[in-house]
Parts: structure tokens; C-alpha cells; sequence
């Protein structure tokens, strides 16, 4: 049987699309006033309206329209300005109510796009070539999430369920993607930007161990060429990058394998289980809902006038991808070290002001990246974390450009900044001095160590190169490491030229 | 519309209901006469008239500022459940 990777190169394609639900970081519910916080007791964060008593009536948050707009905007979505609530049916114990309110024919925003790098992989997961591709996203409508089931871990869970609806009315996003992704690692960094631009626009916390965060995956199969997509499957609740990529491989691999033995793929919904790397049936199309949607009577439509989405926009901040783009074009940065310093809004304003204070981005970026990187974790670096500020990093590289401190002094002084806390100035001052630069002091210990070192100075002179090196070292101990390499190779050099 | 039998069949089972076998019929009328009553609203001309999800919709929607409260606490969420344990809503197992 002819390998996978042929059969994907020759014969077959992949088409995915992803839904993403994000949870909203809003203080509040949607349409009640309980907190979000994530780890409260059990169904503390709860009252009358999100456990779905009769008579309670719910009133939408506004935070959730602004947090809602501002995730829409970072991902090019044209916000309509009547979108509708509606119900969406169906029986389970963690919904209360018997619906959820979510939007069906009328949502929030549609018809968006991003345009962003993304590359295969090799094996060892490092990216091939990066090319900038765009996929669309089809739709985002707001919706209230259900609570929490618990199956195991309490006592009686062989014969019972347990129901925490603290999540009940926690505010989502659904982003529905188009089916535009050829491979894992598309929909891989297409879930990465996601994330990325929501955390820009404080939209989501993007934490997505604790639910923030959560991913379907569609996957079909079909012939190259055409242009008719096969029956697909859908994988729920992915909630790692790894889980996604892994888990639509084992998809693609799965589909391809069924059609190469003359079978035929069953559209139903599965489940990633990661611990055996495989997906599991969880229902077929024949125990399909019909969730019977219907306009929500108990709210109205929600009216957005063109000011209010305009004064919306305005709030916007610079996106990751046209600010990584921006930072490329001016600062002379690599996709690949562009994106590092984009990975946040934080660590983003963090190397811009490092980059006025300094007018250096090449010297702000290896600083960064190298050393103060090595220290703080990129997520976490900010103008107020980092324990370095971009002004005084902007004055340690000046001292570097002027040749008051070599790359290795320059290190040291960062060092004692880190610990300090103090101005690179005044750690070179306690150090007693700087990098010497000045050419007469180098020329006079240059001449002392060539007049006590007689021997080596004639074998030198008589052709024995290599001891160059030696006369470097002499003159580097006797200023104790601190003249400037560059001078003392120069005079030394000089010096030591045998006399015409 | 006529509604039969089987449309009604499948409305119970959505529902969650199970109806005995000798009131489908009973059911089948009187819902089958619900839906007839909504059909003299096409005998009305309302090609000009904009479709609506709702009565109220004039001008931006009034919205809740995002400020908590205090919740009742979870002794007043369980009070009415037929059966609670450990802080929790007990339900019949569902996997």
C-alpha cells in the first residue's frame, strides 16, 4: 500500500474548517450579574436567571457587545447592526434552561478574514517555509456557554451525575471558520493567531486549560482536483494547539486510509482522546439535534447604530499581524523574529519603546531575545514585569555603540542591573570605569608588554603568527579585561610590525 | 399544512414526552388546529412589510453594566433541586 505522504502529495486533500468557541473575559455573565471567576466553590456564582428559574429574565451585558465588537474587528468581521438571540434546544443536565441562547440566522458579525504566516512542519516540528496565506472566517455570533458535568470523582459517580453551573451564561464567541485549511498546521496556526489577536484586543484570556479557549474540527477528504467536498467528521473539544494538529492528523490519516480500502466515511462526531492519540465516535448523523431555533422572546435584537460600532473601531488597538508586518518593513526583522516580539501586546510595546529609546532595533531585538528572553518568559514580559526597563536596556546598548563597554562588559553590567535594579551608568562607575578606547594608554601597556617579553617579540618577528594571541593576552590582563579588543588588536599590530 | 401523526410523534420525542398511543390523535387535532389558525395569517398581503423578531426594536439596545453582585450562594441554588450532594446538582447518570 503506498505511504501517507504520497497519497496526500499525488492523490488526496485535505479540507478543514475549525469552530472556535472563546470565553469572553468579561466580569459578569451575559444576561446576569454573577462573577466568571474561574474556580469558585461549586454553583456559588449562580442565581435565579443562569440556573434557568421560571420567571427570571435576562438583560445582556455590555461588556460582552464591546469585548464581542472588538474580537470582530480583529479578525476583520463586518459587524451587522441588527443581530437576533436565538434558542437553541435541547435536553441535557447541564443546561437548565432546556435552550441555550445563541444567534442562528441573524449573528453578530460575518464574512471576515486573517491573512497570516504559516508553514508545514519537518519531524522534529520546526517550520519548513513560511508563506502568507489568507482563510476566511464565515461567521462569529455570541452565545452563552452551559455548565459543567461532572461524571467521576465523587462518590456515588457509578450510578450518578454532578452538575457545577457556574459556567451557565459565562459569555462565548463562536468564530466559524470557511472549510480553508490544507493541513493540520494551517488550522495549527490559524489557532494560534486566533488566540493571539483576541488577547490583543483583551477580548479572552486565551487560557485554554481552563476552558477559555475550546476547538471543533471538521475534516474531510477529497480527490485533488476536485472541487466537491467529501463527507466530514467533526472532532470536538480540542483545547491544546498540540491536541488540534494531532488530533486532525489522526483524522486525515484515518478518512484516507477507509477511502484507499473502498470504504465509505460516516459524517458524525467524534472525540480526541489524547491519551491513546486517537479519535472516538461520539454520535452519527442519524441522533443529529434538531435544536428547533427560534427568535428569543424574552430579549430583543440587539441594535447596533453605525456610531456606536465606529466609536468601537476607534478603541481598536494595532493588530499582531499588521504590527508584526510593521515592525519587519521598519526594523529590518525576519518573520521568524518578528512574530517573537509580536507574541503579545505587552513584550510588542516593550521592544518599540526599547527601539526610541535606543534608535537601535537590531541591538533592542538580540538584547531582548537573547538575554532578557533568558529570564522572563516572552507571555509574561511587559512594561511593568520586565525587570529591566526599555530606557535603561536603551542606555546599556548606547554605552555599547560608543565603546564604553565591550559586549563582554556589557553583559556583566546587565547582570548587575538585573540584581540592582540601578542605571547601567552607575554599575560602571562601581566597576571602575568602562572599556578602555583610548588609543594613547593601549599604545603605552602595548609598549611595556612588547619590551618585557623580548623572546616572544623576536620569534613573532621572525615569522611565528600564532603568538599574536599571546601579546593580546598580556595586554588584556593588564588592563583587566577592560580595553577595547578592537584598539588593542590595531596598535599590537602596529607595534609589533617588524621595522622596515 | 396538514400535520400528521408522524410530525407529531416526533415533537413528543424532542420534547422529552411519551404520549400513550390512543392520545396522538386527540394531539394530532388540536395542534393541527393551532397550525391551521396561524395559516389565515398568509390569507394577509405582507410583501411590504419587513420581517421582525421581536416588538421593541427601536434605536441601540439597553445593555447592563459589567458589575457584579453577590450571588444568592449555593444552599439557595440547590433549594429546589429534586436531589443535591457535595455542592452539586445529582442527576440521573448521563454517560
Amino acid at each position: 500500500m503506498t505511504d501517507l505522504a504520497t497519497l496526500l502529495r499525488e492523490k488526496y486533500e485535505p479540507v478543514i474548517g475549525l469552530e472556535i468557541h472563546a470565553q469572553l473575559n468579561t466580569r459578569t455573565k451575559i444576561f446576569c450579574p454573577c462573577p466568571t471567576d474561574f474556580g469558585a466553590e461549586a454553583n456559588a456564582n449562580t442565581c435565579p436567571v443562569c440556573l434557568g428559574l421560571p420567571g427570571a429574565l435576562p438583560v445582556l451585558n455590555q461588556a460582552v457587545v464591546e469585548k464581542a465588537a472588538f474580537a470582530a474587528f480583529a479578525l476583520n468581521l463586518h459587524i451587522n447592526e441588527v443581530s437576533v438571540f436565538s434558542r437553541k434546544n435541547y435536553f441535557y443536565p447541564d443546561l437548565p434552561k432546556g435552550y441555550q441562547i445563541s444567534q442562528y440566522d441573524q449573528p453578530f458579525s460575518v464574512a471576515g478574514y486573517v491573512e497570516i504566516p504559516t508553514s508545514e512542519r519537518d519531524e522534529g516540528g520546526r517550520p519548513i517555509a513560511w508563506q502568507l496565506k489568507r482563510f476566511r472566517i464565515q461567521r462569529m455570533h455570541i452565545e452563552e456557554d452551559a455548565g459543567k458535568s461532572l461524571h467521576e470523582g465523587l462518590p456515588g459517580s457509578s450510578d450518578a451525575s454532578y452538575v457545577n453551573l457556574n459556567r451557565s451564561g459565562v459569555p462565548l464567541v463562536e468564530i466559524v471558520s470557511e472549510p480553508d485549511f490544507r493541513s493540520s498546521w494551517e488550522a495549527y496556526d490559524y489557532v494560534q493567531y486566533l488566540r493571539r489577536a483576541l488577547l490583543y484586543v483583551d477580548a479572552c484570556d486565551g487560557n485554554m486549560e481552563e476552558g477559555s479557549l475550546r476547538c471543533d474540527a471538521n475534516v474531510s477528504i477529497r480527490r485533488r482536483g476536485s472541487d466537491r467536498f467529501g463527507t466530514r467528521t467533526e472532532t470536538k473539544n480540542l483545547n491544546s494547539f498540540r491536541f488540534i494538529q494531532r488530533a486532525i492528523d489522526y483524522e486525515i490519516a484515518r478518512q484516507i486510509r477507509i477511502l484507499e480500502e473502498g470504504g465509505h466515511i460516516v459524517q458524525e462526531t467524534r472525540l480526541w482522546n489524547e491519551r491513546e492519540a486517537r479519535t472516538y465516535t461520539m454520535r452519527s448523523k442519524e441522533e443529529a439535534h434538531d435544536y428547533r431555533y427560534f427568535p428569543e422572546p424574552d430579549l430583543p435584537p440587539l441594535v447596533l447604530s453605525a456610531e456606536t460600532i465606529a466609536a468601537l473601531r476607534a478603541r481598536v488597538p494595532e493588530l499582531p499581524e499588521p504590527r508584526r508586518r510593521r515592525f519587519a518593513e521598519a526594523y529590518g526583522l525576519s518573520l521568524e523574529d518578528s512574530t517573537l516580539v509580536t507574541t503579545t501586546r505587552e513584550a510588542a510595546d516593550f521592544f518599540e519603546a526599547c527601539v526610541r529609546a535606543s534608535g537601535n532595533p537590531r541591538a533592542a531585538f538580540n538584547w531582548i531575545a537573547n538575554e532578557l528572553l533568558a529570564r522572563i518568559p516572552i507571555e509574561k514580559l511587559s512594561l511593568t514585569t520586565s525587570p529591566v526597563s526599555p530606557e535603561a536596556l536603551a542606555e546599556l546598548l548606547a554605552l555599547v555603540t560608543d565603546g564604553t563597554l565591550s559586549n563582554k562588559l556589557a553583559k556583566e553590567v546587565f547582570e548587575r542591573m538585573l540584581s540592582t535594579g540601578k542605571p547601567p551608568k552607575a554599575i560602571v562607575q562601581e566597576l571602575g570605569g568602562g572599556q578602555v578606547s583610548d588609543v594613547g594608554r593601549i599604545e603605552a601597556i602595548a609598549a611595556e608588554v612588547i619590551a618585557a617579553n623580548p623572546k616572544q617579540t623576536a620569534e613573532y618577528r621572525a615569522g611565528k603568527t600564532p603568538l599574536f594571541a599571546f601579546f593580546v593576552g598580556q595586554v588584556m590582563k593588564a588592563t583587566k579585561g577592560k580595553a577595547n579588543p578592537q584598539v588593542v588588536n590595531e596598535v599590537l599590530k602596529r607595534l609589533l610590525e617588524p621595522p622596515q | 399544512m396538514a400535520l400528521t401523526i408522524h410530525d407529531v410523534e416526533k415533537i413528543a420525542q424532542l420534547a422529552n414526552l411519551r404520549p400513550a398511543q390512543g392520545e396522538l390523535t386527540r394531539l394530532a387535532a388540536q395542534m393541527r388546529a393551532i397550525v391551521e389558525y396561524f395559516d389565515r395569517l398568509n390569507e394577509l398581503d405582507t410583501t411590504d412589510v419587513p420581517p421582525m423578531a421581536h416588538c421593541t426594536a427601536v434605536g441601540d439596545t439597553a445593555l447592563r453594566p459589567d458589575v457584579p453582585h453577590t450571588p444568592p450562594g449555593v444552599e439557595a441554588a440547590l433549594a429546589n433541586a429534586p436531589e443535591a450532594a457535595y455542592g452539586h446538582f445529582k442527576v440521573p447518570r448521563v454517560i
